[in-house]
């Protein structure tokens, strides 16, 4: 399971809720070099999405700058049932998605 | 990188006074208070920046740079009006300035983001957030660093 997705099961109409997100990747942040000199390349995450019911609520541009292992926590309110959908893009390729639903009631 | 860090060390070892030891050549790059400063106007362009409305929550001194709980807050209703469409975060000294940008919408309901980030050295971060209206407002802290983080030699 490459992502940990931390969202509420229930909540009211209108509650606000906080999503907290964390996936798996090294984040390496092409400054570091090898013992023998060498530059090591980046490869990290550059975007973060997340979509509710299919319109984006919040989204994301990373850097190097940020920790292994992106930590995200964002808000948004609970305007329905239904589901969220996270995508992770990065360097040489990187995709991934995860979801996690609600009941709003 | 030529000279390794522990090739390094040996060489500045024969140096008896800690104090005169060239430690910034471990360094090569770091981003500058010039190169912080393009990276804000490269997103708030001329626009003026005015202080308040952000919290930024970051420990003001942090044993281990590679990561560094941070929590940026602004002072907004939130609603369809009168919103944060953006938090973006800086920092001096990194090889790169950009920590990172956030994009909110009305609907966040609250104008909150928390990650954790990587700092290479003591050093000030920014937090800008740009509201619906257009205009940019900043908060800056000072981070003191024991153990720096993405400039150390990979193994």
């Amino acid at each position: 399971m490459p992502a940990l997705i931390n969202v509420p099961p229930k909540a009211r109409r209108g509650e606000v809720i906080e999503i907290r997100t964390l996936t798996s990747h090294i984040m390496e942040t092409g400054f570091r070099h090898t013992a023998d000199g060498k530059l090591v390349p980046r490869d990290i995450i550059t975007s973060f999405s997340c979509r509710y019911n299919g319109a984006e609520i919040f989204r994301a541009d990373l850097f190097p700058a940020i920790a292994a292992n992106p930590y995200l926590s964002f808000f948004t309110v609970a305007r329905e049932s239904g589901k969220f959908e996270f995508e992770w893009i990065g360097d040489n390729g990187y995709s991934s998605t995860a979801s996690a639903s609600i009941i709003v009631e | 990188m030529p000279t390794t860090r522990r090739q390094f060390l040996s060489l500045a070892g024969g140096i008896t006074t800690a104090g005169v030891m060239p430690v910034v050549t471990l360094r090569p790059i770091e981003a500058t208070p010039a190169m912080l400063n393009t990276a804000i106007r490269n997103v708030v362009g001329e626009a003026p920046i005015r202080t308040g409305k952000v919290k930024l929550d970051i420990p003001p001194l942090v044993e281990n740079g590679n990561t560094v709980p941070m929590t940026v807050s602004v002072a907004s209703p939130m609603t369809a009006t009168d919103y944060v469409k953006s938090i973006h975060v800086f920092n001096e000294k990194n090889p790169q300035p950009n920590i990172g940008n956030f994009y909110l919408t009305p609907s966040s309901g609250r104008a909150q983001v928390a990650t954790r980030i990587r700092l290479a050295d003591t050093q000030k971060v920014v937090a800008i957030a740009r509201l619906s209206d257009d205009t940019f407002w900043q908060i800056a802290a000072d981070v003191v660093v024991t153990l720096a983080a993405c400039t150390e030699e990979m193994n």
